[in-house]
């Protein structure tokens, strides 16, 4: 046997391409060993700084009488976010599940097309212009209140829903639409009947990705329901409501460590709820895409 | 025009007669278009009551399209558009004030997958029922349509368990039975069996004898002993290329399936039953 005329060997410019190639690849893995760290440097930052202020107490009571920094809790705050962010939820739920079976099951295709650039359009809005919207629209006239911060959130949540939905509906199979059709079901009760029930998951899911969005929200209730009200326990929608997120706003103000120890724990407290929220609904969504898929 | 005389010629001949039947499906120059295309062209074939009709043919030659237009389910496809006539017992199928809704109620469907809802036997066939209005002796129309199907004693003790742990075979006869349930005049099945085993196969074979007693069936098959064991008529569809390349479904021959297969009158017939192009 003679030696063949080449080599298959690293030789030449070969070799430095292959230092290139190398470069890139460490490059790549850095940017995303460092985005992975910045959210595990948030969560433990914020852990460390908000752990002094995190009791029972916290969780339970209200703010303090007085000038009080280490006594009592920002229940008010939780109580507010979850009126606020409930009723955004009962507004947006069906409007979204709407929206998302016009667009998917109803409307021409290029109506369906405009109404998909809508919403994300909708989505990508400033939070703090839907808020100022919703301000001239129903503050100005008719006072703060806990509802018009749930108005805020709720457009917030439309598209986020609507377009969850809509994808979810998709992967409803046709053969489920046909054999109900075929027996003589008109589409609106064949939508109703077979294709939401086979998306529950999917639109739940959605909607839990879209409440974590919601409570994590600022800019639009600042003006709306939260600046400038009492820190009262009270849960009325029609009265202004404190939020977590302005209640973190207000106490990182305030120069003595022990309201910003709360600001911080209030952070933790909102932040664990949305990582939380959000890493739960994202996999349901993962396990209910391949039990329909297959 | 020419297909309808020998038909009748032929159908003089036997106990299939005919003239005696009532026509359910006459369909006269329907031609479907999807967009600009045309999918199948001037079809004409007078479909009869309680026989079972089955359409074979090759590939891509506007069999399922066609069994589909029976039951106005492609409606479903915005760009699909049907010219020609299609009548149902003397009513235009396409005329206006026809609601789709309707014709569907009458005219039910099987798929070629088995697609059962996700929920259980009981409730699969319960839903068109309950839907329809038809909620009177509900345990009673639901037992009735599974022994029709002939499913029942396979799954009585099991009503309330999911439709999806059934196998292949028992889920297309509960989809029979769904179908049934709801009373309609008429059974499209479009390749019921393709997806079955032999033996599954054979069951909604046997199955389809017994329902003939009681509904017209559209049989679509490109399984040629299959139409050959169950069919009393037979159409064949073929392929026509036009000059500008396309492919459009047309039908060669529509006959008595015994004759279809023995001395169909058309070549291209002849060449498909007998294995030689399809």
């Amino acid at each position: 046997m003679t030696e063949p005329a080449f080599s298959l060997r690293t030789s030449g410019r070969l070799r430095r391409r292959q230092l290139v190639n190398k470069v890139m690849g460490a490059l790549a893995l850095g940017a995303a060993l460092l985005a992975v760290s910045v959210l595990a440097i948030v969560v433990i930052s914020v852990a460390i700084r908000g752990a002094s202020a995190l009791n029972l107490d916290f969780f339970t009571k209200n703010e303090a009488q007085g000038f009080n920094p280490t006594g009592g809790g920002v229940r008010f705050a939780i109580v507010g976010t979850a009126v606020i962010v409930g009723i955004a939820t009962l507004i947006a739920l069906p409007l979204g599940v709407l929206v998302a079976v016009y667009v998917s099951d109803l409307a021409s295709p290029r109506f369906a097309r405009i109404t998909r650039l809508a919403l994300d359009v909708t989505n990508g809005l400033p939070t703090i212009v839907i808020g100022i919207f919703v301000f001239t629209m129903v503050v100005a006239s008719h006072g703060q209140s806990a509802l018009a911060g749930s108005l805020a959130l709720a457009i917030i949540m439309v598209p986020l829903i609507a377009r969850s939905t809509e994808e979810v509906l998709l992967l409803v199979p046709t053969a489920q639409r046909e054999a109900s059709l075929a027996l003589g079901v008109s589409r609106w009760r064949t939508t109703f009947s077979i294709v939401i029930p086979s998306a529950m998951g999917g639109i739940l899911t959605g909607t839990t990705l879209a409440i974590a969005r919601a409570a994590g929200e600022t800019a639009p209730l600042l003006f709306l329901t939260s600046l400038g009200t009492n820190s009262t326990a009270d849960s009325n929608p029609l009265h202004p409501l404190q939020s977590m997120t302005y209640a973190i706003f207000k106490y990182s103000n305030l120069a003595d460590a022990g309201f910003q120890a709360k600001a911080w724990a209030t952070a933790f407290t909102l932040m664990c709820f949305v990582l939380i929220t959000s890493l739960a609904s994202k996999l349901a969504m993962a396990h209910y895409r391949k039990k329909l898929g297959g | 025009m020419e297909l309808i005389k020998t038909k009748i010629d032929v159908a003089g001949q036997e106990r299939l007669s005919m003239s005696e039947r009532e026509t359910v499906f006459e369909a006269r120059d329907v031609s479907v278009f999807y967009g600009n295309q045309r999918a199948i062209d001037s079809v004409n074939i007078d479909i009869y009551q309680r026989l079972i009709t089955a359409i074979i043919g090759p590939s891509g030659c506007g069999k399922s399209t066609f069994i589909r237009t029976l039951n106005r389910m492609t409606d479903l496809v915005p760009s699909a558009r049907l010219t020609g006539k299609l009548r149902y017992r003397g009513i235009d199928l396409y005329g206006p004030g026809v609601d789709a809704v309707e014709v569907r109620r009458r005219i039910g469907m099987v798929f070629q997958k088995p697609n059962p809802f996700p929920k259980s036997i009981y409730d699969n066939v319960a839903y068109g029922l309950r839907i329809l209005g038809m909620k009177k002796d509900l345990d009673d129309r639901v037992e009735k349509a599974l022994h029709s199907a002939a499913l029942w004693d396979e799954v009585k003790d099991r009503l309330k368990d999911s439709a999806l742990g059934l196998s292949g075979g028992q889920q297309q006869r509960l989809c029979i039975a769904r179908a049934i349930a709801v009373e309609p005049e008429v059974i499209l099945l479009d390749e019921p069996a393709s997806a079955l085993d032999p033996i599954a196969t054979s069951a909604i074979e046997d199955l389809m004898h017994e329902l003939k007693r009681d509904y017209t069936i559209v049989i679509v098959t490109h399984n040629m002993q299959q139409a050959a064991r169950v069919a009393d008529m037979t159409a064949f569809f073929g392929l026509n290329v036009t000059p500008e390349g396309s492919r459009e479904g047309i039908l060669v021959e529509y006959d008595k399936t015994e004759k279809i297969f023995t001395n169909p009158s058309d070549s291209r017939t002849e060449g498909y039953v007998t294995g030689r192009f399809g």
